[in-house]
C-alpha cells in the first residue's frame, strides 16, 4: 500500500485513472452493443427507442405523413404499415422523399443509422397494428429451396421485375427496380408491405418458407457467374440485337472494307 | 517456259480424266475467268451467305440432341437452380445442350447469333441494292427473291426462338396466336388449326420443328442457289467509274482473286460468328424458366427482326369494334400493326422495282449502279422508310428504354405515336434536298473544278481560291449520272378530238414522274465540263508557283497563301529596297 499511497497524488495518476475508465466503459460498451441487434428487435417499443422515433419522427417525416401519423395530401397514413415499411423505405433511402415524382427512388445514401431506423420503425409501430421487422430466422434462406424459390419468382415476380431480377417499366414512368442489390432483408420486408406499387405479399399467399425460396433464388441471379460470357446486362434480345448492330457489324463490315480495297 | 512440273503434270492430267468423263473443261474455262468488280459493299450479301451456311451447320449439330417434345418432364441436369421443376421435353433438352452436350451452348450461342446476323446482313444487303438502285432491269425477279429470302429468314428466325419452350418463347408464341387470331373471319379456326386446340396445346412445338429444320431452310437453299445462278448469269452490277460502261464489268477474275477473296472472307465470317458465340451469351433459355402459359416476363421482347412488328402492337391505340347483332370483334389494336403494317411493308418492298418502273417509264437496262444522290426521290423514299421501321423498333423496345433512360413508357408511346406520322416525311425532305445539293455540288465540280482550300492572293491584289481539275476516276464517276426527262404530261383528247379514256392514269403517272425526277439538278453538257475543267486547270498553274515555294526550304517571312513569283519581294524590307532601286 506504501507504493500507492506515495504516488496517490502523482499528477499522471488522474490521467491514468481516467484512460482506465474509459476503456472499462468503452470497452463494455462495445462488448454489449454487439449483441444489441437481436435484443433491439425484441426491445420494439421501448419507451425510450418510441420516444426517440417519435422526435425522429416529427423532425424528418410528419411535413407529409401528419403529426400523429395520420396522412396528408402529400403523404399516405402510416397507420398500420408497421415497423417492416419504415425499415425498408428508410434502410433503403426511400424515403424521407427527396423530391415528388412517378415514384420514390432507392438512394444510397441514408440520412439515419440503423438504431435511428429502428426506433423510428417502434414509433410507427405504436400507431397500429402492422407487419414487424422480419428476425433472423425469417431472414436465413440457407436451407430453402431455390429452384422452388425460382418457379415462385416466375408466377409472382417475374412479371414485373424481369426474369433476370434487372427491373421493368410500369406506367407513367414507374418501375419496379432490379434487384440485382437487394438484400435478404430488403427483399422479404418489401414482399410483407408492398411499397410503393408492390403488391403484398403476406404470410397467407406466401408463407415463410416461399418467402425464404424466393429470397434463395434471387441470392443466386445476383451471385451467378454468367454461363455463356459477357451478359449484356441480361435485358434480353434487345441488347443482343443492339451489340449486333455496334459490335458485331462494325467487325464484319471493317473486315469487308478491308477485303474490298483495291490492291496496290 | 515449256518446262511443266511434276505438279502441273498431274493436274493437267487430272483435269483431263475428269473432262474426257464429265466435259467440265469447256465450262470451267468459261466460268472460273469471270470478273466481278471490287467493292466493299458488294460483300454484304456474301456476310449472309457464310452466315446462312454456320446457321446451317451448327443447327445440324443441335437437331441431334434437341427433342421437339412437349411432353412433360421433371428436370434432373446440372443446372441447380431448375433441379426438380416441371418442363417440357424441349425445353429439358435446350438445357441439356446448353449445360451438360460438350460444346453445346457454344454451338446454341454460334447458331442463335449467325441466325441474327444472316437476316441482318440481307437487310444491309437489300438497303445496298435500294440505294444504288441495282434492283431496276434486268434485275427485279432478282429484287423478289430477295425479298422472299427475307421473309423466309424472319419465319426461319421466329420459329427457332420459338422452339425451346423458355418463358420468352412462350410468350412470343402467345402473341402469334393472337395475331393469328386477330384474321378477320377465319383468325379463330386458323389459330385452333395451327395449334391443334386451345393455347398451348401439345403439338405446336413438334408441327415447328418440322418448319423451322426442313421446310424453310430448303426454301432458302432453293431461293439463294437461284439468287446466285442469276448473278451468275446477269453478271455483277458495277459503280461508275473510268473505264466501266453499262456493257462491261471491270474487276478481277474468279480465279484466283475471288475465289481466294471470298473464301478467306468466309473464314473471317465463322471466325468474328465464333467468337461471339464463345463470348457472348445470348438468349439464356436458364434464366427465363420453362414456359407456363400463367407467367410472363417483363421486358419480353422478340429477336431483333422481329422487333418492328412488336413496336406496332405495343404502340397501336386499343381500338377494337364489336359487330352489333352477331357480337364479332374486330381487333384493330392487333389487325392494324401485326397484319396491315406489315403487309403494306412487304408488298412496297417487293413491287418496288416495278412500281418505280412504271412511275419513270426508264425500260433501258442498267448495269452501272446509281449513286444515291443520283436517285434523290427513291433515296428519300429509302430513308424515310428505314426511319418508319427504326421507330417502330423503339416502340418494340420502350420499356428496356423506359427503364434504361428513367422515362415514362406512356410518354414514349405518345411521341411513337405522332412521330410515326411525323417524322418520316421530314426524313424525306431532309435526304432529297441533301441528295440535291450534292448533285450541285458535283455540278459545280465539273463546271469549276473542286475546291482545294487554298485561298491566293494575286499580284494585284485579288483573292481567289483555287479550284484544281477533277481526277480521271471523280469525272468518270460524276459525268455517270443520267438525266432523265419527267414523262410528258397527256392529252385529254388526241388531234381527231377522240377522248384519251386512259387520261386519268397517265395523268396520275405524269405527276409521279414529275415528282419523282422534277427535282433533279441537270448534268452540264460536255463543252460546259470541258471549259470549266479547263478553266480549274489554269486556275491550278496559276497556284503552281506556290508549290515551287513550298519545296523551298529556306524560311520566309511571308508565304502564307500569298504568290510569289520569282524575284517578287517577300518581305516588306525587300519591297522597299526594290522600290528604292528601281
Amino acid at each position: 500500500m506504501k507504493f500507492l499511497a506515495a504516488r496517490r497524488r502523482s499528477p499522471i495518476v488522474a490521467s491514468a485513472l481516467l484512460v482506465g475508465a474509459l476503456a472499462v466503459v468503452g470497452g463494455g460498451y462495445a462488448a454489449l452493443g454487439s449483441v444489441q441487434p437481436a435484443e433491439a428487435a425484441l426491445a420494439v417499443g421501448s419507451q425510450t427507442q418510441v420516444e426517440k422515433g417519435e422526435q425522429l419522427y416529427l423532425e424528418g417525416c410528419s411535413s407529409c405523413h401528419g403529426l400523429k401519423g395520420e396522412g396528408t395530401a402529400s403523404g399516405p397514413t402510416l397507420v398500420g404499415v408497421g415497423a417492416a415499411s419504415v425499415s425498408f423505405q428508410v434502410s433503403t433511402g426511400r424515403m424521407p422523399l427527396a423530391a415528388p415524382g412517378a415514384q420514390a427512388p432507392a438512394k444510397a445514401e441514408n440520412p439515419y443509422s440503423e438504431d435511428d431506423i429502428a426506433a423510428m420503425a417502434a414509433f410507427v409501430a405504436t400507431l397500429g397494428p402492422g407487419p414487424a421487422i422480419p428476425t433472423a430466422e425469417q431472414l436465413d434462406y440457407a436451407s430453402a429451396d431455390e429452384a422452388y424459390g425460382g418457379e415462385l419468382f416466375r408466377i409472382n415476380c417475374a412479371q414485373c421485375h424481369q426474369a433476370a431480377g434487372q427491373g421493368g417499366a410500369l406506367t407513367q414512368g414507374k418501375y419496379a427496380p432490379s434487384l440485382m442489390d437487394a438484400t435478404p432483408q430488403v427483399i422479404y420486408e418489401a414482399m410483407l408491405t408492398g411499397p410503393q406499387n408492390m403488391p403484398v405479399f403476406s404470410d397467407a399467399q406466401l408463407p415463410t418458407e416461399d418467402k425464404q425460396a424466393i429470397t434463395a433464388y434471387i441470392m443466386g441471379l445476383q451471385e451467378a457467374s454468367s454461363m455463356g460470357g459477357l451478359n449484356l446486362g441480361r435485358f434480353g434480345p434487345v441488347t443482343e440485337g443492339v451489340f449486333l448492330a455496334t459490335a458485331i457489324f462494325a467487325a464484319l463490315i471493317a473486315a469487308a472494307v478491308w477485303i474490298g480495297i483495291k490492291s496496290r | 517456259m515449256t518446262t511443266t512440273s511434276p505438279v502441273e503434270k498431274a493436274g493437267g492430267a487430272t483435269a483431263t480424266y475428269v473432262d474426257e468423263r464429265v466435259g467440265s473443261n469447256k465450262f470451267l474455262s468459261r466460268n472460273l475467268g469471270k470478273v466481278f468488280p471490287d467493292h466493299w459493299s458488294f460483300m454484304l450479301g456474301e456476310i449472309a451467305l457464310y452466315s446462312f451456311i454456320v446457321v446451317l451447320l451448327t443447327g445440324v449439330f443441335l437437331t441431334l440432341w434437341f427433342k421437339p417434345s412437349m411432353a412433360e418432364v421433371v428436370y434432373d441436369g446440372s443446372y441447380v437452380p431448375l433441379k426438380g421443376v416441371m418442363m417440357s421435353e424441349a425445353y429439358d433438352s435446350a438445357l441439356n445442350i446448353s449445360f451438360d452436350v460438350r460444346g453445346g451452348l457454344l454451338l446454341r450461342q454460334m447458331h442463335h447469333w449467325s441466325a441474327l446476323i444472316f437476316i441482318a446482313a440481307m437487310a444491309v444487303h437489300m438497303f445496298r441494292v435500294f440505294f444504288t438502285g441495282a434492283f431496276r432491269k434486268p434485275r427485279e425477279f432478282n429484287w423478289l427473291i430477295g425479298v422472299g429470302l427475307t421473309t423466309f429468314g424472319l419465319l426461319a428466325g421466329f420459329s427457332g426462338y420459338s422452339l425451346p419452350d423458355d418463358l420468352l418463347s412462350g410468350t412470343g408464341l402467345q402473341i402469334a396466336r393472337g395475331i393469328v387470331q386477330a384474321v378477320p373471319v377465319v383468325g379463330t379456326w386458323a389459330a385452333f388449326l395451327l395449334f391443334d386446340g386451345e393455347f398451348p396445346g401439345t403439338e405446336f412445338i413438334s408441327r415447328l420443328y418440322g418448319v423451322h429444320i426442313l421446310l424453310i431452310p430448303g426454301l432458302i437453299l432453293a431461293l439463294v442457289t437461284i439468287h446466285l445462278m442469276l448473278v451468275w448469269t446477269q453478271k455483277h452490277t458495277q459503280f461508275p467509274g473510268p473505264g466501266r460502261t453499262n456493257d462491261n464489268v471491270v474487276g478481277y477474275p474468279l480465279l484466283p482473286v475471288y475465289m481466294a477473296k471470298a473464301g478467306g472472307f468466309f473464314f473471317i465470317v465463322f471466325g468474328i460468328i465464333a467468337l461471339v458465340g464463345g463470348l457472348v451469351t445470348i438468349n439464356p433459355i436458364w434464366i427465363f424458366g420453362p414456359y407456363m402459359p400463367d407467367q410472363v416476363s417483363a421486358g419480353s421482347q422478340p429477336d431483333w427482326y422481329i422487333g418492328f412488328l412488336d413496336g406496332a402492337l405495343r404502340v397501336m391505340p386499343n381500338w377494337e369494334t364489336i359487330i352489333p347483332g352477331v357480337g364479332w370483334t374486330i381487333s384493330w389494336n392487333i389487325f392494324i400493326p401485326a397484319l396491315v403494317v406489315p403487309g403494306i411493308i412487304f408488298t412496297v418492298l417487293g413491287l418496288y422495282p416495278f412500281i418505280e418502273a412504271w412511275v419513270t417509264g426508264d425500260k433501258r437496262e442498267h448495269n452501272l449502279l446509281d449513286r444515291p444522290r443520283n436517285a434523290p426521290t427513291r433515296t428519300a423514299f429509302g430513308m424515310m422508310a428505314i426511319t418508319f421501321y427504326v421507330l417502330l423498333w423503339v416502340g418494340g423496345a420502350n420499356d428496356i428504354i423506359a427503364v434504361a433512360f428513367d422515362l415514362s413508357i406512356n410518354s414514349i408511346i405518345w411521341f411513337l405515336r405522332f412521330a410515326l406520322i411525323i417524322v418520316p416525311p421530314i426524313v424525306f425532305v431532309v435526304t432529297r434536298r441533301t441528295c440535291l445539293s450534292l448533285q450541285r455540288r458535283d455540278r459545280e465540280k465539273l463546271l469549276h473544278g473542286y475546291e482545294s482550300g487554298r485561298i491566293l492572293r494575286l499580284p494585284h491584289g485579288e483573292f481567289i481560291e483555287v479550284h484544281q481539275p477533277l481526277s480521271e476516276k471523280d469525272l468518270a464517276v460524276i459525268t455517270a449520272k443520267h438525266d432523265y426527262v419527267p414523262l410528258p404530261a397527256p392529252d385529254k383528247a388526241d388531234a381527231d378530238g377522240v377522248r384519251n379514256k386512259k387520261y386519268r392514269a397517265q395523268m396520275l403517272r405524269h405527276r409521279l414522274s414529275e415528282f419523282f425526277y422534277g427535282v433533279n439538278v441537270p448534268k452540264p453538257s460536255a463543252a460546259e465540263i470541258e471549259a470549266g475543267q479547263h478553266h480549274a486547270a489554269h486556275d491550278a498553274e496559276l497556284e503552281a508557283p506556290l508549290h515551287e515555294y513550298e519545296d523551298d526550304d529556306q524560311i520566309r517571312t511571308f508565304h502564307g497563301g500569298v504568290l510569289h513569283h520569282p524575284g517578287m519581294p517577300e518581305t516588306n524590307a525587300e519591297q522597299l529596297e526594290q522600290e528604292h532601286r528601281s
